[in-house]
């Protein structure tokens, strides 16, 4: 085991039992302080997989954004109302079968997915390359995507509006 | 250089860029007190030392013997961390930024910049919003409704506000076609971003106010209505975290505004001073924090001059006049590029 595995482990782990905080966790506002350390740990396994772009963008949106607004929304309903937002098990069989079926198709993208196992010798920015993809290879998925965004936003804004 | 030497010399370059910052952070106070102090006619701190020179010390000293008071609600991790979070964000934006061209000592090829990342720009702008947590925690975690809704309103600002942010660098990474520092720097030899796109410097700095929590846009500590904002509850030296952290922020965003518009190191006649090698290494160095004690001196200069905004003209002028200039900013450089190409 060299020092690259290592590292990949303590991510692995760090991302694996904050996860399982977030789950188990019975206060809410816990839960969102133990998601924070989940998204650290898959932005440090990206830097180690050379996806330098991604692992900075998956903190500038979960972490910097997606997290605040999250921890907003339970901050201001958790601690203002006075009344313990507590998270609990509901509706477990349907719940299993659900959990059980995307465990299976996740699996099955594990293990017949071609992984790249070792690091490039000499990492290389994904900045340019992925620019250049996006806009040229996939442009209609990358403006696709920018629609559907757009949708919700329009779609929120008109039910915050009611 | 083989491995031990670049963690000689990475070490001698953290230690020295955390040095120089923590004496401009002591410095930036005592300069704070001394202009408002000029801006009010008033004299300022004058008894320690010569013309209160020794002021920060004392300071310091005066917040380490403080008693540390911790709110029985309070959730006591959480309200330990938020201060280190605060620091953490703000030491480590140094990492990335420039102060000058390659020099060479004793052989080595040296860059003056402590991580020469290819993303530097995007690390600024992930580490400013892990900001947000420390003022977020720290509100939530204190157990009082002031610190609550100082932290809420700080964190609704600041994301406010790095959209803007965003998008006016946008612009500059057009003109640079790089992510790198260094390489922004470099594409400014001739002419400053400042001057190509003024409308993106004008939402760069105002943001850049916002971002640092500071005057016009100090809401989320306004004292008539919330006390102290979220470190209402913070004592002794949790408290100074928090004041160490908002004046190493300003730094940041004045060396960041350096970088991105005014050049860098740059200075447009540089060229024609027939300075040779070493010495214009010496006197682009010097422009360089020169510039950068300009921009701090316009922070402090803003803060005495201009009164604060309403929570609502705040929020209006963030999303309806700045986040339309940034997007208007970025199809006026890419005009540019396209007539010049």
């Amino acid at each position: 085991m060299n020092i690259y595995d290592l590292i990949f482990y303590l991510f692995a782990a760090l991302t694996l039992i904050s996860a399982f905080f977030v789950v188990t966790n019975k206060n809410i506002v816990h839960s969102a302080f133990y998601l924070l350390f989940t998204f650290f740990g898959v932005a440090g396994i990206y830097v180690l997989l050379g996806a330098d772009f991604v692992a900075i963008v998956q903190l500038i949106v979960y972490v910097g954004g997606i997290l605040i607004l999250l921890l907003f929304g339970v901050m201001l309903t958790n601690k203002i109302t006075n009344v313990e937002i507590k998270t609990g098990t509901i509706n477990i069989f349907s719940a299993t079968i659900g959990v059980g079926l995307f465990a299976g198709v996740l699996l099955a993208a594990v293990l017949y997915a071609p992984w790249k196992v070792t690091l490039l010798q000499e990492p290389v920015s994904t900045t340019g390359i992925l620019g250049n993809l996006l806009m040229n290879e996939y442009v209609l998925v990358f403006e696709l995507l920018g629609i559907i965004l757009l949708i919700a936003l329009i779609g929120a804004a008109s039910i915050a509006r009611r | 250089m083989n491995i031990t030497e670049i963690i000689i010399v990475s070490l001698i370059k953290i230690v020295f860029v955390l040095g120089i910052t923590l004496l401009t952070v002591a410095y930036l106070v005592y300069f704070e007190r001394k202009i408002a102090a000029w801006a009010q006619n008033r004299i300022g701190p004058n008894r320690v030392g010569w013309q209160g020179i020794l002021q920060p010390f004392a300071d310091v000293f005066k917040l380490l013997l403080k008693e540390d008071i911790v709110p029985e609600k309070a959730n006591r991790i959480v309200h330990a961390i938020a201060p280190m979070i605060a620091l953490f964000v703000a030491f480590t934006t140094y990492a990335v930024i420039p102060i000058g061209p390659n020099v060479n000592i004793f052989g080595y090829d040296i860059s003056l910049v402590v991580a020469d990342v290819n993303m530097g720009v995007l690390y600024v702008l992930a580490l400013t919003s892990l900001g947000v947590y420390a003022i977020t925690f720290a509100g939530w975690s204190s157990g009082s409704k002031y610190s609550l809704l100082g932290g809420i309103r700080s964190s609704a600002q600041m994301i406010s506000y790095e959209i803007s942010m965003g998008f006016s660098i946008g612009g500059v990474l057009l003109l640079a076609e790089s992510l790198r520092p260094i390489d922004i720097v470099n594409s400014q030899a001739g002419l400053w971003n400042a001057i190509i796109q003024p409308i993106g410097f004008i939402t760069f700095v105002v943001s850049a106010f916002a971002e640092t929590n500071r005057l016009p846009f100090d809401l989320p500590e306004a004292e008539p209505e919330l006390v102290g904002g979220f470190h209402t509850e913070y004592s002794s030296m949790k408290f100074a975290g928090f004041f160490l952290a908002e004046y190493a922020n300003m730094i940041i965003a004045s060396a960041m505004i350096v970088t991105l518009y005014l050049g860098g190191w740059h200075l447009p006649f540089e060229q024609s001073l027939g300075l040779s090698g070493s010495w214009l290494t010496v006197f682009q160095i010097t422009s360089f924090f020169v510039k950068m004690g300009a921009m701090l001196f316009f922070f402090i200069w803003v803060r005495w001059s201009i009164p604060r905004f309403r929570y609502d003209q705040l929020m209006n002028l963030g999303w309806k006049v700045m986040f339309p200039l940034s997007l208007i900013n970025i199809i006026w450089v890419a005009v540019i590029i396209m007539i010049t190409n």
